[in-house]
């Protein structure tokens, strides 16, 4: 009579066994492309990609274009996506990477600090961006509510989704842009506190991420989202009946994108390739604004100027915003989200 | 006691293969247990006594503790009571589909927490189609804890029903006793210890969710907020230290927790005798 | 006892009510939105090169962790419920402590201890090794969030059991090891059954600390929860209920196979 556990743990070691056999012989993919992640051709190299979650569908296509290329040809991609700032910690914390790109300037500054990227990764001609962005009211199809001011956000029942600004990148651009269209990009920054406090009483729940404050929206809770104009268009794309509004007065959002001081010279290729025509068009053809000056050019039209566009420099850059706004115990939101949570009624 | 006829090199032989086996396994625990949470204790400290107290003595950490401890001793009760029902009525009934109704009991464990999140926010939530909305209230909260504990107490007393010696109850029987007192002198002290081991587990795991909670729960700080969301919150936030601060509380409430429903367990056997 | 038909039904309703809204009805969502689009699109969904990869390595790390925390288990159940020693207490409270830690601090942990910057990473990028960001992570983030089950269900069946049997094997002459695997564990099968069901359950289903410590990488070290997550962010909404019913029937199929090889002992007749 064979124990129990002597059948169960055979049992097991050897579907774990059978498991690894076959994960040997099986390819490694991404979820879109079709890009072998082999290090068996010695000449040449493997790039791993760090990357913030959502440009992942751009990648998908990007990477194998650049395969095509002859500078690309024969190197190998491994990829990561997630939250933002998690990536940028994970790097920190030894993750391999040769080609970062994130959504907010801090979780770039992180890996500076910490001497992965060098300090001049944003001296060149793009400045250290790969595409940009504005903060956009994602609304239902049609706009039933007729939402397109800041103003319209503060009309009674309106219910607004943006993520939690401790936990997301894109919550802090959402609330910046509220901030800065109401202190005038940062010269009334009691009248910007003041539009915050009226626009956070509208805000029913604060995702931990941008994404997962999309799908809340798409889900059917609340009437407008805050969020980047890409995310809309991805949506939309991806079938999700959304339609967006550029209000007037908006921030720009920039993505940035850095090779490691480690990385081989195929990534510098990689990013020249990233920043070349043919890739800037499949990202503006997401929704993406375009850097490359040739492809924006061209698509003009898709992406109107708000009139009131203002950057974070204008705010004070990343990081007095940090200190002053964002500050876990001193920051101004800070106090305003906490202000919230008492008086909310539930 | 019985006397046992064990010659002494036997018994020696038992006692040594005990203590190795006993070693070895409180080896392994440190390892993967004690080792990695010293860490943390650690990590909320290199700030210092100061920072560290100030980390937990916020307004914030101490009211997210507070509705944790509450809502996860909710979770625990709510799950003794219908746990044990369930597990009952899979041991000692039969109907059609029982089976089936048993296999489908380790599913919370198995199913990823962003799918029983998103899924019981559809069922409960703003569009939900029994008319129910509790999304983003403490019900919500405590609806997601009941889901992912849901297999704790069950599977905990389900073995032990199994084992349970049917001769006692029947003995009650013989001598007069209805089925309630049956139930609460015979069955119940022998289910005790895997009832509280398993309520046990579901407050620890109630304690520690954070995947489900944080998409049905609203995160309102003072409100809904679960320290396990704001211990998140402090590391996005680029504030490690203090979230291993706000754990290291969190640990050594859940720890006292923990021995306080044991030892209730203890207690309770030895007022039996 | 023998209990009244009224209150056995009585029972089984208030029973089924309960599981029925908080298990059924959710689970039943989850499998109608899976298969709501056909059965080709959910296969095509589950055999695309990343899920194939996914469900492997999720399979290789339970595979490794449910074995170790088997052996744990007993081992220590039997130290608790049968020996008398100091500290049982303590060790007890400590054992139900992995749940405790929320995901995301477990992956801290890890972090702090194993990183390049943790307490063992000099030396263990000395060696060569990594753990973080690699499978070695994921298998201990795995081990540490499944530690408990077989300890605890199989503790109490032990202490119910008794050691009258286990002590007359003893005065027979029968050798510890003997009394063990022929006395011992086919009274604690069904503790154990369940608690490797519970394991595995929970091993596969781990998300929030395999998240933190596996780094991501598509292809390498994507487990299949980590999979549902990135399908849910890219809109793939249909893939992610269908990974998440590849997990449910993993979870089914081993309750399955730990139900029906003790029914089969309990045939022979043990």
């Amino acid at each position: 009579m064979i124990s129990h556990v002597r059948k169960t743990v055979p049992a097991l070691l050897l579907v774990g066994a059978l498991a690894a056999v076959a994960g040997c012989g099986g390819s490694s993919d991404t979820s879109g492309g079709s890009t072998n992640a082999s290090s068996s051709s010695g000449s040449k190299a493997t790039l791993s990609l760090v990357a913030y979650s959502t440009p992942e569908v751009v990648y998908d296509q990007i990477i194998p274009d650049f395969q095509k290329t002859s500078a690309g040809s024969g190197v190998g991609f491994k990829t990561s996506y997630g939250a933002s700032g998690d990536q940028s910690r994970a790097v920190d914390a030894g993750l391999r990477a040769d080609v970062v790109t994130f959504s907010t300037e801090p979780d770039m500054t992180r890996l500076v600090r910490d001497g992965i990227v060098a300090a001049d990764w944003n001296s060149g001609p793009n400045r250290g961006l790969v595409t940009t962005s504005v903060v956009a009211f994602v609304v239902r199809k049609g706009n039933p509510k007729h939402i397109r001011t800041w103003a319209d956000l503060l009309r009674p029942g309106v219910k607004v989704l943006t993520p939690n600004p401790y936990s997301s990148g894109a919550a802090k651009w959402n609330l910046l842009a509220a901030y800065g269209q109401a202190s005038d990009a940062g010269k009334d920054p009691a009248a910007g506190l003041a539009y915050v406090r009226a626009l956070v009483s509208h805000v029913p729940v604060q995702d931990k991420s941008g994404r997962d404050a999309l799908n809340d929206f798409t889900s059917g809770n609340g009437d407008v989202l805050l969020s980047y104009e890409y995310e809309a268009t991805t949506a939309q794309k991806k079938g999700q009946s959304v339609d967006y509004v550029l209000p007037d007065r908006t921030i720009k959002i920039d993505i940035d994108i850095a090779t490691t001081k480690t990385a081989p010279s195929a990534a510098r290729a990689f990013l020249a390739y990233v920043l070349s025509q043919p890739a800037q068009q499949r990202f503006a053809d997401w929704g993406y604004r375009p850097v490359n000056a040739a492809v924006l050019a061209a698509s003009k039209s898709r992406f109107p100027t708000p009139s009131g566009l203002f950057t974070i420099d204008q705010l004070g850059g990343w990081r007095a915003v940090d200190d002053q706004l964002f500050d876990v115990d001193k920051g101004a939101i800070t106090k305003i989200e906490q202000g919230a949570g008492v008086s909310t009624a539930k | 006691m019985s006397a046992t006829a064990l010659t002494v090199p036997a018994r020696r032989a038992e006692r040594s293969y005990g203590a190795l086996g006993l070693g070895l396994a409180t080896l392994w625990l440190s390892a993967i247990v004690l080792l990695p949470l010293s860490a943390v204790v650690a990590h909320g400290l290199d700030g210092g006594l100061g920072a560290f107290w100030d980390a937990v003595t916020s307004a914030q950490a101490i009211a997210a503790l507070r509705f944790t401890v509450l809502v996860s001793l909710a979770t625990a009760l709510l799950n003794v009571l219908g746990g044990t029902l369930i597990a009952w009525v899979l041991v000692r009934d039969r109907f059609p589909g029982k089976r089936i109704v048993n296999a489908l009991i380790d599913l919370p464990f198995a199913l990823p927490t962003i799918v029983a999140g998103l899924v019981l926010l559809t069922l409960y939530g703003q569009r939900s189609p029994l008319g129910i909305d509790v999304a983003f209230t403490q019900v919500a909260v405590l609806l997601a804890l009941l889901f992912v504990t849901l297999p704790f107490v069950i599977r905990s007393v389900q073995p032990v029903l199994i084992e349970l010696d049917r001769e006692m109850e029947e003995a009650a029987l013989s001598l007069g006793a209805g089925n309630a007192t049956i139930f609460r002198r015979v069955v119940l002290p022998n289910l005790a210890p895997a009832i509280l081991s398993g309520a046990a587990l579901a407050f620890a795991r109630a304690v520690g969710e954070f995947g489900s909670i944080v998409l049905i729960s609203g995160n309102i700080p003072f409100k809904t907020q679960v320290s396990s969301v704001y211990v998140f919150n402090l590391i996005e936030s680029d504030a490690p230290i203090s979230a291993a601060a706000v754990s290291t509380v969190l640990l050594a409430v859940s720890l006292l927790v923990l021995l306080a429903i044991r030892g209730l367990g203890r207690w309770g056997a030895r007022h039996d005798r | 006892m023998t209990v009244s038909r009224r209150w056995r039904i009585g029972l089984r309703t208030l029973a089924l009510l309960y599981l029925g809204a908080l298990l059924f009805v959710p689970v039943g969502l989850i499998f109608y939105r899976t298969f709501e689009h056909g059965i080709g699109a959910v296969w095509a969904s589950i055999t695309t090169p990343a899920a194939i990869h996914a469900f492997q390595l999720t399979l290789e790390v339970t595979a490794i962790a449910v074995p170790l925390n088997t052996i744990f288990g007993v081992v220590m159940a039997l130290a608790l419920a049968r020996g008398s020693w100091r500290g049982k207490g303590l060790v007890n409270a400590l054992i139900d402590l992995p749940f405790a830690v929320s995901p995301i601090v477990i992956g801290l942990s890890l972090v702090l201890v194993y990183g390049i910057h943790g307490w063992l990473g000099p030396s263990l990028t000395k060696a060569g090794i990594q753990v973080i960001f690699s499978l070695p992570g994921i298998v201990l983030a795995t081990i540490f969030v499944s530690l408990p089950f077989v300890v605890r269900e199989v503790t109490p069946v032990l202490r119910e059991v008794g050691d009258e049997q286990e002590q007359a094997a003893a005065t027979l002459g029968a050798g510890a090891w003997t009394t063990f695997r022929r006395v011992t564990l086919p009274s604690i099968r069904w503790g154990i059954a369940y608690g490797v069901v519970l394991s595995v359950a929970r091993c596969i289903g781990e998300f929030g600390a395999v998240s933190v410590v596996s780094g991501k990488i598509a292809g390498e070290t994507d487990t299949l929860t980590l999979l549902v997550e990135k399908r849910f962010s890219n809109f793939d909404l249909a893939g992610a209920y269908a990974a998440s019913a590849l997990l449910a029937l993993i979870a089914l199929a081993t309750l399955l196979a730990m139900t029906s090889m003790n029914r089969r002992r309990e045939e022979e007749g043990a």
